[in-house]
């Protein structure tokens, strides 16, 4: 039924946002791979002529740079892993009745307004502190010795931390899409005397893929980027150097921009490799 | 019979739940109580809960220390002015996706997405640069900008899922009472459309809010909203933990009290299209 | 070619935003607790000179990140930026800050520390003030000491006295810790304790021809002596302490002694904030035998002007406001003579209200100790004690230190540390063109 009309009125709606998303994409990406050719050094004045690729072996040589790989998709993964799956009991378990439903799911959520800064300095100080951290307190009065959490454990505890801030969101997410269960469909299969895990595993799960595919989706997107909770936490050290924060270090701490930019594009391929990968095994699910 | 929850379920959920929920909210619990208690308390061994001396000094002394007003202003402005400007863009964009889909629809939905993928601090110099040139360094409409186009993707997606929920037959109908493209949208479809709105609004003031490399890094006094306030309070010299603690709880106060009043619209808004 | 033109069109659509309070300064800082005392008195500088000042207090990383983005790209977000003795000569060197010769009369720049000044200075050339200055010394509990059956020796002691009796005074019942010192990564933390001790041992970071050291007997016999002192008398999950943690421990009473900045002293000397306060001795940075280098640093925490600011007299008005001889009386006056900033200018030790200061002599006697143009045993084409200032340092310290720290928390052997590092160096200085 669209007219012609219709359909370049939709254009032309459509080509702010177009537009504009198209030279966010485009100006950094030009620039980036401009200085990605380029030695360029700041503090030895400047642009020191073309390089070739010189940076890009450079920066895939480094002895930094598989260890960082890793430290990202281990970070990335695990996070997802937790998030999910925590989500999706703690989605389960606020749909039953309850007592005080609405204050719980306020405590729940509220992780998500927390500023990543701020929920770093909170558990690096509070918690994993070596000295005067909770967690410190709770191992001795177990009799324990108490955990480096964030030398010893430093991934772990990234983990953690990072973890913390998106269950919330995960949570939403699947929660919503639990709510719109049709019971009817759950009550015939409790009738029929399907156990739990059966009721779950044939009728919830299905139902709550898409979700999944959604939950995974953004927050591969986010996660691909964490900074703050690094800096605050380690710096980089005990093996928590993700590839966003070894950009950081060639960009900002070494002062080589020509470096830090073959990195930022190795780090858009890992993105769309990620990307590719996940649209392969989630996209389908977002789909109608 | 079926799904009839007799009250001892119900008691073990909520213990479960109540539990789970404290569990999940106790770092910010603790942030709060620890920023009431004087810098010798806070750490204290064994820690203290709720027996203590509470004071407002720390409190007193943050608000000393730095013009709170002003970060607490900047935050508000960037927030709410890169979301108001990111949802005005992406109506329009969203409802021609949603209502007037081509082919690429479904691709320019996920390149949108995929421009959140370029690593910030890569290009933190060539953007700096180009807000020199731009003379828009240090200045809430910078950084508006700029959060404004990070979100956008988040918007757009956003929208479009909560527009494709609403029946095209509606439209048919406004379309046959002679409104235009306009009142279409003004009239019809952004009433129905109100609470994912809300939802999208909620969900952007909060990354805007909570975002902190580009916040931090373009402004210096004028604009820096409250991530740059946070940044003067970690690790100063000498015990810090309830100073901290009062700093914190100030800057995620306004963001968790909006969260709190506007959950409910959160929890039935937030689906990104996950529910069909 | 397509970039040139978009900045060039961006420029264009420019509004030229003019100066509106031409005498409002904008002073990038760190949030130490000198520089918060300093915002505190900032009523007096806008009454003598009817400049106001805009505060942007950053946590060190943040403010050092933040000050070099805008120096490089001449971005003019700030008229006066605090920096240290590390950037300095550098930016002076490109001319990225104002040089300060024109000092006014009463304001008597010959009165700074030739130490400090000669830090600050690029050919001769002052770039950025002093605020405060600082060398590192041992500060120890005098209790415990006395405890242990032991005595500080006069001057600088030799490193294995400091082993001995660091587990002499290791008490790990009564949670005291005969040592505490720095192993947080970054290379102003625990890279600085480390560089500076190495001195101390004999190595050094490059030699004449700029090849990096970490393969050397020296550098290997600092970092095993380091780790075994540590995991015999150090704190737990020392790898994490930085010059904060320690502070908190040695103000709690856990620590036994502590080598760090002489700006300590006066905290762990303060009786409202450290428990240990009336026990507290000061003595020399320690060396090894037969090493005529102590393994302290030098450090100054100065106020420069970039280039190219609007506001040029003004900034320097404050400048001298700040690091003056008035300053310092003016917080004599309000917070005593213990808590005035130290280390910078020489009257300051020759005042006699500063002399009863119990910590004054010992810093002195750190600063003067300590020489940047000649910092280690081996002739080095670097300047600096704890660091070398070329641009390349911060970045590789920063890795190196990283590989340190994964020592101190048990993950890696010393050997495969220093092999990592010395690869690593090799690298970047390789990639920046040495």
């Amino acid at each position: 039924m669209a007219t012609q009309h219709s359909r370049s009125a939709a254009r032309l709606m459509m080509a702010p946002a177009v537009v504009l998303l198209l030279g966010w994409m485009l100006v950094p990406l030009t620039m980036t791979l401009y200085f990605s050719f380029k030695k360029y050094l700041p503090l030895r004045g400047g642009d020191l002529g073309w390089v070739g690729f010189e940076n890009y072996v450079r920066f895939v040589t480094s002895s930094a740079f598989w260890p960082s790989i890793q430290t990202t998709l281990v970070l990335v993964g695990g996070v997802l892993i937790i998030t999910t799956v925590l989500g999706i009991l703690l989605a389960l378990l606020l749909d039953q009745p309850m007592w005080g439903q609405g204050p719980v799911r306020i405590l729940v959520i509220a992780p998500f307004f927390v500023m990543p800064t701020v929920s770093a300095l909170v558990w690096k100080n509070f918690f994993m502190d070596a000295n005067y951290g909770l967690f410190s307190y709770l191992w001795e009065f177990f009799g324990a010795e108490p955990i480096q959490w964030l030398s010893q454990a430093s991934m772990p505890s990234l983990v953690l931390i990072v973890s913390w801030q998106w269950l919330p969101f995960a949570t939403l997410i699947l929660l919503t899409a639990i709510q719109s269960l049709d019971s009817e469909q759950l009550e015939a299969a409790e009738m029929d005397g399907a156990p739990a895990l059966k009721r779950f595993w044939f009728i919830i799960l299905p139902h709550l893929s898409r979700a999944i595919s959604v939950v995974i989706l953004i927050q591969t997107i986010f996660l691909l980027g964490i900074f703050a909770e690094i800096f605050v936490t380690t710096g980089g050290a005990f093996g928590t150097k993700t590839l966003t924060y070894l950009i950081y270090q060639r960009v900002l701490e070494s002062q080589n921009i020509g470096l830090g930019s073959a990195g930022g594009v190795y780090a858009i391929i890992l993105a769309n490799i990620v990307a590719i990968f996940l649209m392969r095994i989630v996209g389908k699910n977002l789909d109608n | 019979m079926a799904r009839a929850v007799t009250t001892q379920r119900k008691a073990i959920n909520t213990a479960l739940a109540w539990a789970i929920g404290l569990l999940i909210f106790f770092p910010i619990l603790w942030t709060i109580l620890t920023s009431f208690k004087t810098e010798a308390t806070a750490i204290a061994d064994p820690p203290v809960f709720f027996f203590f001396d509470w004071t407002l000094e720390n409190y007193g002394v943050v608000m000393e220390r730095s013009n709170y007003g002003k970060f607490l202003w900047n935050s508000i402005a960037i927030a709410g002015g890169s979301t108001l400007l990111g949802v005005i863009i992406a109506v329009p964009a969203a409802w021609s996706m949603a209502f007037v889909p081509g082919r690429r629809t479904k691709d320019i939905l996920l390149w949108m997405l995929s421009t959140k993928m370029l690593p910030a601090v890569g290009v933190l110099y060539p953007i700096y640069l180009l807000f020199i040139k731009l003379g828009i360094l240090d200045s809430k409409i910078g950084l508006i900008i700029v959060l404004m186009l990070i979100n956008l993707p988040i918007i757009v997606w956003m929208l479009y899922t909560y527009f494709r929920e609403i029946p095209g037959e509606i439209l048919e109908a406004a379309r046959m009472d002679g409104a235009g493209l306009k009142e279409e949208i003004i009239h019809v479809l952004t009433p129905m459309a109100l609470p994912g709105i809300a939802s999208t609004v909620l969900l952007n003031l909060i990354l805007a809010w909570n975002e902190a490399f580009w916040t931090l890094n373009l402004t210096a006094a004028e604009a820096a909203p409250l991530t740059a306030f946070i940044a003067s309070y970690s690790s100063p010299e000498g015990l810090f933990f309830a100073k901290l603690s009062a700093a914190s709880t100030m800057a995620i106060a306004p963001i968790l009290i909006l969260g709190w009043f506007s959950q409910k619209q959160l929890v039935r808004g937030l689906t990104f299209g996950a529910v069909k | 070619m397509y970039l040139k033109n978009a900045l060039r069109a961006a420029t264009a659509l420019t509004l030229v935003t003019t100066a509106v309070h031409a005498e409002t300064l904008t002073i990038a800082t760190v949030n130490n607790g000198d520089m918060i005392r300093m915002q505190g008195l900032t009523d007096d500088f806008t009454e003598k000179t009817g400049h106001d000042v805009e505060w942007v207090t950053l946590e060190e990383n943040v403010l050092r990140q933040r000050v070099t983005t805008d120096i490089t790209t001449k971005g003019g977000a700030f008229d006066v930026m605090t920096i240290g003795m590390y950037e300095t000569p550098i930016w002076g060197a490109n001319g990225w800050l104002v040089p300060l010769d024109d000092l006014s009369e009463e304001y008597d720049v010959d009165d700074i520390l030739p130490a400090m000044a000669g830090g600050l200075s690029h050919d001769g050339t002052l770039y950025a003030a002093p605020f405060y200055g600082e060398s590192s010394m041992i500060m120890y509990r005098t209790d415990l000491m006395e405890e242990a059956g032991l005595e500080m020796p006069e001057g600088s002691p030799t490193w294995s006295f400091i082993r001995e009796a660091a587990a002499a005074m290791t008490d790990r019942d009564a949670d005291i810790n005969g040592i505490c010192l720095r192993g947080k990564a970054g290379w102003g933390e625990g890279g600085a304790l480390i560089t500076a001790m190495s001195n101390s041992f004999g190595a050094r970071w490059f030699d004449e021809n700029w090849q990096p050291q970490f393969d050397t007997d020296a550098w290997n016999e600092t970092l095993t002596f380091f780790t075994e002192m540590m995991n015999e008398s150090g704190p737990a999950g020392y790898a994490t302490n930085g010059f904060n943690e320690n502070l908190s421990l040695f103000q709690q009473g856990k620590c036994g002694m502590w080598i760090d900045a002489t700006v300590a002293a006066s905290f762990v000397t303060n009786p409202d904030d450290s428990t240990v306060a009336d026990s507290v001795g000061f003595a020399l940075a320690p060396h090894k035998e037969g090493i005529d280098k102590n393994g302290n640093w030098l450090w100054a925490w100065a106020l420069g002007i970039p280039a190219g600011t609007q506001k040029e007299e003004a900034a320097k008005a404050f400048v001298e406001w700040a690091t003056s001889k008035d300053y310092i009386e003016l917080v004599a006056e309000n917070e005593g003579w213990a808590n005035v900033p130290p280390g910078a200018r020489t009257s300051l030790y020759e005042n006699e209200n500063y002399k009863d200061v119990p910590f004054a002599q010992m810093t002195l006697d750190s600063i003067l100790s300590a020489d940047p143009n000649n910092p280690t045993v081996d002739p080095v084409p670097y300047v600096g004690v704890q660091f070398a200032a070329i641009p390349e340092f911060a970045g590789i310290a920063t890795d190196v230190s990283q590989e340190f720290s994964a020592v101190y928390a048990g993950q890696q052997s010393v050997e495969e540390a220093l092999e990592k590092a010395q690869a690593l160096t090799t690298d970047a200085m390789e990639a920046a063109g040495y």
